[in-house]
Parts: structure tokens; sequence; C-alpha cells
């Protein structure tokens, strides 16, 4: 599908949806409520088959907390990038996406470890690297740790 | 007669226990912890615990400048130093446009895919280790060193070479680097033959390795499984063919693709793709041509406010770089979408309901590196 009719798809499953433009792949900006509905009709549509989620990051903006989802298809090999953000920094929570792509379990285990976004529906939500006790979330831009980090 | 009673002593196959596998375990290759379930000696569930080593490499990178970052990523997947290097050199240079000199493309892709054949001497080495054959220790490591040598005398290091340098190498090559390169070649060629008939050939390793730990191809996509892993099951997935770097798009090569999906069809996959780079090899050698191995470059790095998206092929499989950039000579963000990491996800499900030992299998025809996952 080229990316002309690619967009449209996004659009007419989410009206709402912004594009942002000059972009290395077509990226969008997605409602968080509808996050889970696209992420599954963009996989199980046979003309869309976005099957492989080759990244998935978590940033924080300082403003907003965003996620990142990196998807390809393996049929048609085409791309699409969507991202989702929250400007809640107390309780940000996203859908877990982890039913539909298996590697979405990792890292988002990773993504929760590392600036504390909770994922609704994860199987398994746990700190992944760092211990159960460890206080704050050390990918946040606000993260203070005077004994481990040294500002040079 | 008295009638004797017996209190239920539950047997060992109706007892599930959990046993600790590492974290300094010989056959997880590093500090990796494995929690599995046990019913017997098969394997109901198993939990792998991380972060042992996790250094925090993302966090640091928000404060180093690129060049400084190249240094970090030899330390995360060190089998494919140079590999990893070429990842945040191509993510400089494709955001710069910096059109970097043909000799040092011809270098690169050499050093890359000599790196790519002592990530797999070592894997098969440790592998045939892990399944009894200690004999192929000392066969991989011996041949291996020869690559180390001719490392040794380019870049002046063995392991964690810092080779390149956004905009092209560091130091040029040693003038016996062709030479050296072509012995070796030929070395090789001959030493892999004995690696055939040592393991590959050996019905005890075809009989531990065929129909163990079977992953469909469905499943190796959903988990994101690449590399030679993903490539045993069908899941085409080499980054040199989908999205060239380098010189990838010149030379001839094939993709290596089994469809069994089993140990002995990852083990196969990396066998076939020595040959394959050695193939490589042979196109670029002779024909390195003369030139600067390096572009100017400004003295201070910095990309232009935006995002990047970089990924390579390395000997474990796709390694991806997100950046976002705010247009300073440190990164705001930069991901590391690391292969082992994916592929660490994939081992519960399917060593569920298989022996312990096919878990020692399993574990190492995954390849992990553990600095890799921990980052």
């Amino acid at each position: 599908m080229d990316l002309e009719k690619l967009k449209e798809r996004v659009l007419t499953l989410a009206p709402e949806a912004e594009l942002e433009e000059n972009k290395q792949f077509l990226t969008f900006i997605i409602p968080t409520g509808k996050l889970h509905y696209i992420a599954l009709k963009l996989k199980e549509d046979e003309d869309t088959a976005f099957d492989y989620l080759f990244c998935q990051s978590g940033t924080d903006m300082g403003k907003y907390l965003m996620v990142v989802y990196h998807l390809k298809s393996t049929t048609h090999d085409h791309s699409l990038v969507l991202k989702v953000k929250t400007e809640d920094r107390q309780n940000p929570s996203f859908d877990s996406v982890c039913d539909i792509w298996r590697t979405a379990e990792f890292h988002e285990r990773e993504i929760f470890d590392m600036l504390g976004i909770w994922f609704n529906n994860h199987t398994d939500l746990r700190r992944l690297f760092l211990d159960d006790n460890w206080v704050g979330f050390p990918l946040r831009k606000d993260y203070q740790d005077e004994v481990n980090i040294v500002e040079i | 007669m008295k009638e004797v009673i017996h209190t239920p002593v539950p047997s060992v196959e109706e007892e599930e226990y959990h046993i600790n596998m590492g974290p300094q375990h010989p056959s997880t290759h590093g500090v990796l912890r494995l929690v599995v379930s046990l019913q017997g000696e098969i394997v109901k569930s198993l939990k792998p615990h991380c972060g042992y080593i996790h250094r925090g490499m993302e966090k640091m990178c928000e404060k180093d400048t690129y060049p400084q970052i190249i240094h970090l990523t030899d330390r995360m997947d060190y089998l494919s130093a140079h590999i990893n290097n070429h990842a945040v050199c191509l993510l400089v240079e494709n955001a710069l446009q910096i059109e970097v000199p043909e000799r040092v493309k011809y270098v690169r892709t050499i050093m890359d895919e000599l790196c790519r054949i002592q990530s797999h001497q070592l894997w098969w080495s440790s592998f045939g280790m892990d399944l009894g054959g200690l004999t192929c220790f000392f066969y991989g490591l011996r041949d291996r060193e020869k690559i180390l040598d001719i490392w040794e005398e380019t870049t002046g290091a063995r392991f964690l070479q810092s080779y390149y340098t956004p905009g092209g190498l560091m130091w040029d090559i040693h003038p016996d680097f062709q030479k050296k390169t072509k012995e070796f070649l030929k070395y090789f060629r001959k030493k892999i033959r004995d690696y055939e008939k040592i393991l590959s050939g050996n019905v005890i390793f075809r009989e531990r390795s065929r129909n163990i730990g079977v992953l469909s191809k469905e499943d190796a996509i959903s988990f994101g499984v690449t590399g030679p892993s993903g490539r045993g099951s069908g899941f085409s997935c080499d980054i040199r063919k989908h999205n060239p770097y380098a010189l990838y798009d010149k030379v001839e090569f094939k993709e290596i693709l089994y469809h069994e999906g089993d140990t002995l069809a990852r083990y196969m996959v990396r066998m076939d793709e020595m040959y394959e780079s050695m193939h490589i090899i042979d196109q670029l050698i002779d024909n390195i041509p003369q030139g600067d191995y390096s572009a100017k470059m400004k003295a201070v790095i910095k990309l232009p406010a935006g995002e990047y998206y970089q990924r390579v092929e390395t000997a474990r499989g796709e390694l991806g770089l997100y950046c976002i950039s705010d247009g300073n000579k440190t990164p705001y963000r930069l991901k590391f979408r690391t292969p082992s990491f994916s592929n660490l996800s994939v081992l519960d499900h399917i060593t569920r309901g298989l022996k312990i030992a096919d878990l020692v299998a399993i574990g190492g025809s995954l390849d992990l590196v553990i600095p890799d996952i921990d980052r």
C-alpha cells in the first residue's frame, strides 16, 4: 500500500489522528483511547498487515510523556510510526499492545521500568532491569540520583 | 491384619519446583538469571531476570556527544563491536547528509563481515561446548584469534575497537591488512570443513537439536526475533538486503533462510552465513580504492532537530537506533533496539514442555549476548 492510501486508512480509523510532517516514516499522533483499536485493525486488515513491531520506545519530552511504536509489514514492506502522548506525570497509562505483538511484553516492561508508564492489561508488568524497590524512573528528565549519576 | 496407612508423598513428577539457572551459569554466557519452573525434568515455564549488568547506557547517551557514544556501543554487543559502531556512524552521516569516501565503505563492509565471522566462530565454539563437544571451543577460539590479530594491527585493539568515526575511520588500514585477510580466508575455508565434520555431521548433536525449540515464522515476527534466529524460522529479516547500507547493495550474497525453525535450523543459518560473509569479503578485498579514510567533519557534531531511525544487521539481528535530537551536540533521547533483547523474550515460549537439557541447547542457538540485553 502506498503512503497516500496508508494515510487515508489511518485517518478513517481515527479522524482525530494528527499527521507529523517531514519524518523518515509516515508518523501519526493518535488519541490515547483508540490505541489498541487502531493497532489491532492495522495488524489484522490484510491490506495493511502490520505484523512486526520493530521498535517500541518511551520518551520524556518535558511537557508530556510519549510512547512510540515503529511498525512494519513483512508482507507489504511498508512502515508506519504511531505515537501516543500523555501529560499526566503522576499516573501515566496506555493500553498494552502485548496481545497484538508479543515483543511488546518486554518492551513495555522496560518502558515501565525506566519511565514509569503503566500499560493496562499487560500480563506481567514489573520492573525489568532495576530492583523492585528502586525509587524513581531513571529516563525521566527530572530524575535525580546524586549517588549514581556523576555530573561533570 | 493391621492396615498400613501411607501418607501421600508427592512424586517427583507431580511436584513443581523452581531452580535458578544463573546468574553465574556457563550456559547463559554472561550474567543472566533464568528462574525455571520444573516438573521433574520438564520445563513448565521460565522467567528471565535481567539487569545484573545494566549500565544505563541510554541515560548516559543523553550527556554524551556522538563520537563519545560510539565508544559506549562497543560495549553493548561486544561481539559485533564494529557493526554497533557502524550504526551510530550511519545515524550521524545520514542525518547530516555526509557522503563518506568509497574507501571507507569498502573497509567498513569488510570489517563488518570479519566481525560477523568471528562472532559466529565464538558462538559455534560455545554452542558446541554447551552440548558437550569441548573440542569445538578450542577449534573456534583458535581460528577467531586470526581475525583478532588482523584487527589488532589495524585498529590497535582486539576486542572493543571503536574504529569507526562519524564520517570515516579512526586511522587508515594497516599495509598488511589485505594480505592477512586473504590469508585468513584461505586458512578458514579449510578449517570450516572441520567444523562441519565435528558438529554439523555429529549424530548426537543432530539428535539433540532437531525438532527442539521449534519457533514458527508467525511467532518469530510477533516476538521480533531477528538475525540468524529469525531466519532459521523463515522470517526474511536481513537488514543488509531490506535496507542496504555501506556496500551491501553492490555485493552479491544470499540471505540464508531455513524454514524448520528448530535449533538445528538456527545452527545451519549461522554456518552458512560464515560462507556468505567470506564470499562478500572475497569480492571487496582486492578492490579497495585509494583515497581518504575519512570525510571532512566539523569538530563539534550537532544533528538538526528531528527524529532519526537507523538500523543495521549485527551478528545477532536487527539493531535499531531511534534518536530524538533537539539540535544540541548530545541527543535528547537515544533508544537502542537491540536484537538479543527481543530474542530473549521468545525463550519462555519455545522452551515450555521440553527438558531442561534442551533449554541449554535452545539458549545457545539463540546466541544471546547479555550486555546487549541489559545495555
